[in-house]
C-alpha cells in the first residue's frame, strides 16, 4: 500500500520532471562540463587534452541543444505563462529565459575563445579557470530563469562567487587581490541585503512566487484596513524589503550609488574577466530585473514613484559614468566607468517599462523590453569586442594605459580599426549597432512621454542624448592616441597574427552588420517576440497600442 | 532589377566598393592607391552623368525611386530617390569629390588609409541627398562624420586635434537634436494604422488637411531640425567649429568641407524641416532671414580681419552661406485660384531659387578658392597674408586662376557668385527692405575683403615672406583642378538655366505644399 502509493509518486515525479529537465538540459551539460573539467585533474587528462578544449566543446554542445532545440520546435520550445513553470515554478522556461540562454552561451563561447588566445590562463590553471567561468554562466542562466525569491538569491550567489575568484585570478598580482577582496566585501554586503528582503518580501506576502506576487500584493493593497500610504507598517515593511531586492540588483548591475567595486575591480581584474562581467552578469540581473519589476505594479500608488525612483538612478548612473569616465588613463577603469554609464541607459528601459505597464499600456512595456533586449545583444559585441581588444594589445605592449596606446595604429592597424569600431559603437553612433541599439532602446521610452504616461519619459531620452555626447569625449581619447598620436621612439613593437584577426573581426562584424543590414530587423523582432511574451499581461481591459497601431 | 533602379544604390556604394578594393591592396604601392581611388571617384562622376538623361526636368516630383524593406517592425525602409532639389547636389558632390580625389596628390602621409576615409565620405554624402526616408538620411548624415573626424585628426595641420573634435562636437549635438525631432514626428505619424519615415508620406500628411504635429510641437521640431542643420550651415551663432575646421583640414578636406557638407545644412532645411513643419516656418521665417543676414554681415567683417590667408576664406564660407539661408527665409504666399487657395509668392520661388544656386555657385567657387589657397601653401608653408605679396610676377598663370575663382566667389557678374546672390538680394527686398539693403551691403564687403586680399597677395612689388625660391609654376595636375573649377565658375554664371531647369518644378511643388498651411495663420 505505502509501497505502491510511492511508486506512483515516483512515476508523477518523473513524468512531470521529464520535460522540465529537457527544457533545463543545456544547463546540466555545462554542469557535466565542469565535472568532466575538475575530474579530469585527478587523472591528469588535462596534461593531454588542454582544458579549453573541454570546456568550448561542454559549451558547445550545450549551446548545440539549446539551439536546435529552439530550432526544430520553433516558438514551442518555450512556453508563456502558466506553462512555463519547471521544477514546481522555481524556473521559468520563457521566451526570455531562451533568448538569454543563447546569448549567455554565445558569449561564453566567445570569453573562452578569447581567453585561448590571450593566453590567460596559462595550462596549470586552466581547469581551474574554466570550471570558475562556466560555473558563474550557469548562475547567470538561472539568473535570467529563476522565477522564485529562494531562486534569485541563489542564483545571483552562483554566479557572484566565482566572479569574485576571478576577479583576483592573477594570483602573485596586488591590484588583482585587492579588486577581489573589495568585491567580494561588497558583493557580501549587497547579498545579505538582498537576502534580507527577499525574507520581509516573502514573510510579508506569505508566497516567493514571482508570479504570485503581484496578486498578493494587490491583495494587501486592496485591504482597506492597511491603506495605501507609507504610514502603515506593512507597506513600509513591503516596500524596504522590495528596495533591498533592488538593491542587490543594482550591486549587480554596479549602478550609482552601489557602483564602487566597480572600477576597481575591473582594474584588477583582467580584461577577459572584465568583459565577461561587464557583459555576461549584467545581461542576467537585467533579466531578473525585469522580471522583479513587473511584479511591481502590485504596488497601487507606489509603483510609478519606485519606477521614477530607477529612472532617476538610471540618469545618474549615466551621466557619473560619463563624467567619471573622462578622468582615467587605464583604459580597463574608463570602460568599468562606461559600463556603469551603459547601465544607465538600459536601466531607462525597465524604467519605463514599469510605468507603462502601471498604465495598462503592455504593448509599450514589451517594446521597452524589446528595447533593452536588443541593446543587450549589440552590447555583447561592442564591450566584449573592447575588452577583448584591450586584453591583445595588452599581450604585446604590456600595457593598458591609454598613453601606451599611442601610434599603436601604424603597427597593429587590424586591432586599432577594430576597437575603434567597437568604442564608436558604445558612443552610439550611424552606422554602427550602437546607434541602432540606442534607437530601439530610446524610442519607446520616447513614445511613453508622448503620449503623456509621464513627463520624466522625456527627461530620460534628453538624458541619455546629452549623455551621449558627453560620452564622446573619453571614449575618443583612445582613438586620438591610437590614430593620431605618433609611436614614440623606443616603444614596444605591436603585431597581430591571423586568428587574432578572425577572432577581432568576428566580434566586430556583428556591431556593423546589427547596424546596417536587415539583421537588425530579424533581430528586434525576436527581441519583440521574447519581449512580449515575458510581459505578464494583466486583465486585457485595457487596450493598448503599440507601434504598428498609433494611439489616433 | 534595371538600371534605372540600380543606379542610385550604385552611385552611393561605388565609393564602397573602391573603399573596399584599396582596403585590400599593400599599403606601399602608393601609385596604385592613388590611381585606384582617382578611377572610383571618376566612375562615381560618370555614373550621376547617367542620372541625367534618366531624370525628366519637367517632372516636379521625386524620381528613380528605389525602395526595399530594411527594418520592416519598425517602418524603416531603404529609401531613395532624386528630384530638382538632390539631383543638382548629387551632381556637385561627386564633381567636387573627383577635383578633390585629383588635389589629393599634394597627401603623402599614410596614403592608404587617407584614400579609404575619403571614399566613405563620399558615401555618406551621396547617401545624404538620395535618401529619403527619416533614419536613412539620418544614417548617412552621421556616417560621414567618422571620415571626416579622423581626415582632419590625421591629415590637419598644427590644431588639428582640437579642430577635429570641435567639428565632431558641434556635428554631433545637432545630431542629437535631429534625432529628438526624428523621434516626435515618428511617433506623431500614421499612415494606414503605422508610424512612419517617409520623407515623402510625411511631407504630404504635413501639409494636408490634417496636418502632422500640433502648432506647439511642430514649433519645437521645426527649431531643432533648424539648428541641427543651422549648424552644418553653418549660421552665427552656431559656425564656430567651421574657421578652425576649414584651416586645419587638408587641402581636399577643406575643398569638400566647404565645397559639399555646408550645402548638407541647406538641403536638409529645405527637404525635412520646410515640408514637415510648415505651420512652423511661417513663425520662424523673420528670425531665419535675420540669422542669414548676420552671418552675411558679421562673416564679411569676420573675414576682412583674417591675417590667415585659410581662415579668410573660411568666413567667406559663413557670409557666403548666410545668402542661402535668407533665400531660403523669405516665406510669402499669395492667394491663387488652387485646391489649397495659396501658393508661395514669386519671391519666396525666387529666393529659394537664388538659395539653391547659391549653394552650387559657392560648391565650386569655394572649393577653388581652398585649392589655390593650398597650392600656395604648399610651397611656401605659410599663409600669412601679410608675408605674401608679387606673386603675379612669379606665378603669372596661377594669379590669373586665382583672380577668377575669387571673383567668382565675389560675386562678379558673368561668373557662378552672382546668380544666387542677386536672386537672394532681390527677393529678400519684398520681405523686408531693410535687411535686403544689409544683405546687397555685404555684397560690396566682400567685394572689400576679396579685393584687398588679391592686393595683398599678388600685386605689389615682390614677395616678402619665407621660401621665396619655392615659388615655382604650376603644375599640370594643378593646372588641371584649377582650370576645371574656373571652367564650371563661368560656366554657371554665364548659363544658369542649366541648373534652374532641374530646380524650379521642385521648388516650386515645396512652395506651393506649404502655401496652405502657411496661409492659414
Amino acid at each position: 500500500m505505502l509501497a505502491s502509493s510511492f511508486n506512483s509518486l515516483i512515476t508523477g515525479f518523473t513524468e512531470s520532471i521529464g520535460g522540465d529537465v529537457l527544457a533545463f538540459l543545456p544547463e546540466l551539460i555545462l554542469c557535466g562540463t565542469v565535472v568532466t573539467l575538475l575530474l579530469g585533474r585527478l587523472f591528469s587528462l588535462d596534461r593531454k587534452i588542454p582544458s579549453h578544449w573541454i570546456a568550448l566543446t561542454g559549451t558547445l554542445v550545450a549551446f548545440a541543444f539549446a539551439f536546435s532545440n529552439l530550432y526544430a520546435l520553433g516558438a514551442d520550445a518555450y512556453k508563456d505563462g502558466e506553462a512555463a513553470r519547471i521544477f514546481s515554478g522555481l524556473l521559468l522556461n520563457d521566451g526570455l529565459t531562451c533568448f538569454l540562454r543563447l546569448f549567455l552561451l554565445v558569449f561564453l563561447v566567445l570569453v573562452i575563445s578569447l581567453s585561448v588566445l590571450s593566453g590567460i590562463p596559462d595550462n596549470e590553471d586552466g581547469p581551474d579557470f574554466y570550471t570558475l567561468l562556466i560555473g558563474a554562466t550557469i548562475g547567470m542562466i538561472l539568473m535570467s530563469s529563476a522565477n522564485h525569491l529562494l531562486m534569485l538569491f541563489m542564483a545571483v550567489e552562483m554566479a557572484s562567487v566565482p566572479s569574485y575568484v576571478m576577479v583576483g585570478f592573477l594570483k602573485g598580482r596586488r591590484p588583482s587581490s585587492e579588486a577581489a577582496l573589495k568585491y567580494v566585501v561588497y558583493g557580501a554586503g549587497a547579498a545579505g541585503v538582498m537576502l534580507y528582503g527577499t525574507s520581509l518580501v516573502a514573510g510579508m506576502l506569505g508566497t516567493g512566487d514571482l508570479q504570485q506576487i503581484t496578486a498578493a500584493l494587490g491583495t494587501l493593497f486592496a485591504d482597506e484596513s492597511v491603506g495605501t500610504d507609507m504610514s502603515d507598517a506593512a507597506i513600509r515593511t513591503i516596500v524596504l524589503g522590495v528596495m533591498m531586492i533592488l538593491v542587490g540588483l543594482a550591486f549587480k548591475l554596479s549602478l550609482v550609488p552601489f557602483h564602487f567595486w566597480c572600477p576597481d575591480a575591473f582594474e584588477g581584474a583582467p580584461a577577459e574577466v572584465g568583459g565577461f562581467l561587464s557583459v555576461a552578469s549584467k545581461a542576467a540581473a537585467f533579466a531578473l530585473l525585469i522580471r522583479v519589476a513587473q511584479q511591481l505594479t502590485g504596488l497601487g500608488d507606489l509603483a510609478i514613484p519606485l519606477a521614477i525612483g530607477l529612472g532617476v538612478m538610471a540618469v545618474v548612473s549615466s551621466t557619473f559614468g560619463n563624467l567619471a569616465a573622462y578622468f582615467q588613463t587605464n583604459i580597463k577603469r574608463m570602460l568599468a566607468y562606461s559600463t556603469i554609464a551603459h547601465a544607465g541607459y538600459m536601466l531607462m528601459g525597465v524604467a519605463a517599462m514599469l510605468v507603462a505597464l502601471k498604465k495598462g499600456e503592455t504593448a509599450l512595456a514589451a517594446d521597452c523590453v524589446e528595447g533593452v533586449l536588443f541593446y543587450l545583444v549589440v552590447y555583447l559585441f561592442m564591450n566584449l569586442g573592447a575588452f577583448g581588444i584591450v586584453a591583445l594589445i595588452r599581450n604585446q605592449v604590456y600595457s593598458e594605459e591609454i598613453e601606451d596606446f599611442r601610434g599603436l595604429a601604424s603597427q597593429c592597424p587590424w586591432l586599432c580599426v577594430a576597437l575603434a569600431v567597437c568604442l564608436f559603437s558604445l558612443v552610439g553612433l550611424p552606422p554602427l549597432g550602437g546607434f541602432v541599439g540606442k534607437f530601439i532602446l530610446l524610442a519607446p521610452i520616447w513614445q511613453a512621454a508622448d503620449m503623456g504616461l509621464h513627463w520624466t519619459m522625456g527627461a530620460l531620452v534628453a538624458f541619455a542624448l546629452l549623455n551621449t555626447v558627453f560620452s564622446l569625449f573619453y571614449y575618443i581619447r583612445v582613438p586620438i592616441a591610437m590614430f593620431i598620436a605618433e609611436r614614440p621612439e623606443g616603444a614596444r613593437e605591436a603585431a597581430t597574427d591571423s586568428t587574432e584577426r578572425v577572432f577581432v573581426s568576428l566580434l566586430t562584424v556583428p556591431i556593423l552588420l546589427l547596424g546596417m543590414t536587415p539583421m537588425i530587423g530579424k533581430l528586434s523582432q525576436a527581441a519583440e517576440t521574447v519581449a512580449t511574451d515575458s510581459i505578464i499581461q494583466p486583465d486585457d481591459q485595457h487596450s493598448s497600442s503599440t507601434k504598428s497601431h498609433p494611439s489616433e | 532589377m534595371d538600371f534605372e533602379k540600380l543606379l542610385p544604390t550604385l552611385i552611393i556604394f561605388a565609393p564602397t566598393l573602391g573603399a573596399l578594393i584599396l582596403a585590400l591592396m599593400p599599403k606601399d604601392r602608393e601609385d596604385e592607391l592613388r590611381y585606384t581611388a582617382l578611377a572610383t571617384t571618376v566612375l562615381t562622376f560618370l555614373l550621376t552623368l547617367a542620372l541625367l538623361p534618366l531624370f525628366d526636368m519637367d517632372n516636379k516630383d521625386m524620381q528613380l525611386t528605389v525602395s526595399a524593406e530594411w527594418i520592416p517592425n519598425w517602418n524603416i525602409n531603404y529609401q531613395l530617390g532624386l528630384d530638382g532639389l538632390s539631383l543638382p547636389l548629387v551632381l556637385l558632390t561627386s564633381f567636387i569629390s573627383l577635383w578633390a580625389m585629383v588635389a589629393s596628390w599634394s597627401i603623402t602621409k599614410q596614403i592608404k588609409g587617407y584614400l579609404i576615409l575619403f571614399l566613405l565620405l563620399e558615401t555618406g554624402m551621396l547617401g545624404v541627398f538620395m535618401a529619403t526616408d527619416f533614419f536613412l538620411f539620418y544614417v548617412f548624415w552621421e556616417v560621414m562624420l567618422l571620415p571626416m573626424y579622423f581626415l582632419i585628426g590625421i591629415w590637419g595641420g598644427p590644431r588639428k586635434e582640437y579642430a577635429a573634435i570641435k567639428f565632431f562636437l558641434y556635428t554631433l549635438f545637432g545630431s542629437v537634436l535631429m534625432l529628438v525631432a526624428l523621434l516626435m514626428i515618428y511617433f506623431n505619424s500614421n499612415h494606414d494604422g503605422r508610424h512612419i519615415f517617409d520623407l515623402l508620406l510625411l511631407a504630404d500628411a504635413a501639409q494636408g488637411s490634417e496636418g502632422l504635429l500640433d502648432p506647439v510641437l511642430q514649433t519645437w521640431a521645426f527649431w531643432l531640425l533648424f539648428i541641427g542643420f543651422a549648424i552644418k550651415v553653418p549660421s552665427v551663432p552656431v559656425h564656430t567649429w567651421l574657421p578652425d575646421a576649414h584651416v586645419e583640414a587638408p587641402t581636399p578636406i577643406s575643398m569638400i568641407l566647404a565645397g559639399v557638407l555646408l550645402k548638407m545644412g541647406g538641403y536638409g532645411i529645405l527637404r525635412i524641416a520646410f515640408p514637415l513643419c510648415p505651420e512652423a516656418v511661417g513663425e520662424g521665417a523673420t528670425v531665419m532671414v535675420a540669422i542669414g543676414v548676420i552671418s552675411i554681415i558679421y562673416g564679411a567683417f569676420a573675414a576682412m580681419a583674417q591675417t590667415d590667408f585659410k581662415r579668410l576664406v573660411a568666413y567667406s564660407s559663413v557670409s557666403h552661406m548666410g545668402y542661402v539661408v535668407l533665400g531660403i527665409g523669405v516665406v510669402g504666399v499669395v492667394a491663387a485660384n488652387t485646391d489649397s487657395g495659396y501658393v508661395g509668392s514669386d519671391t519666396w520661388q525666387m529666393g529659394i531659387n537664388g538659395a539653391m544656386f547659391q549653394m552650387l555657385g559657392h560648391g565650386v567657387s569655394s572649393a577653388g578658392m581652398f585649392f589655390m589657397v593650398g597650392v600656395v601653401y604648399d610651397r611656401v608653408h605659410h599663409r600669412n597674408l601679410n608675408e605674401f605679396g608679387g606673386l603675379a610676377g612669379k606665378m603669372p598663370l596661377y594669379t590669373g586662376l586665382s583672380a577668377g575663382i575669387f571673383f567668382a566667389g565675389l560675386g562678379l557678374p558673368g561668373l557662378c557668385g552672382f546668380i544666387g546672390e542677386v536672386f537672394v538680394v532681390l527677393s529678400a527686398w519684398q520681405f523686408s527692405k531693410l535687411l535686403a539693403v544689409l544683405a546687397a551691403s555685404g555684397v560690396i564687403l566682400t567685394a572689400g575683403y576679396i579685393l584687398w586680399t588679391l592686393q595683398r597677395v599678388f600685386l605689389g612689388a615682390e614677395y616678402r615672406g619665407p621660401h621665396e625660391e619655392a615659388l615655382t609654376p604650376m603644375l599640370g595636375r594643378e593646372k588641371i583642378v584649377a582650370g576645371v573649377l574656373l571652367a564650371f565658375a563661368i560656366i554657371l554664371g554665364v548659363f544658369p538655366n542649366i541648373m534652374f531647369q532641374y530646380m524650379v518644378p521642385a521648388i516650386e511643388k515645396l512652395t506651393n505644399g506649404m502655401a496652405g498651411r502657411l496661409a492659414g495663420l
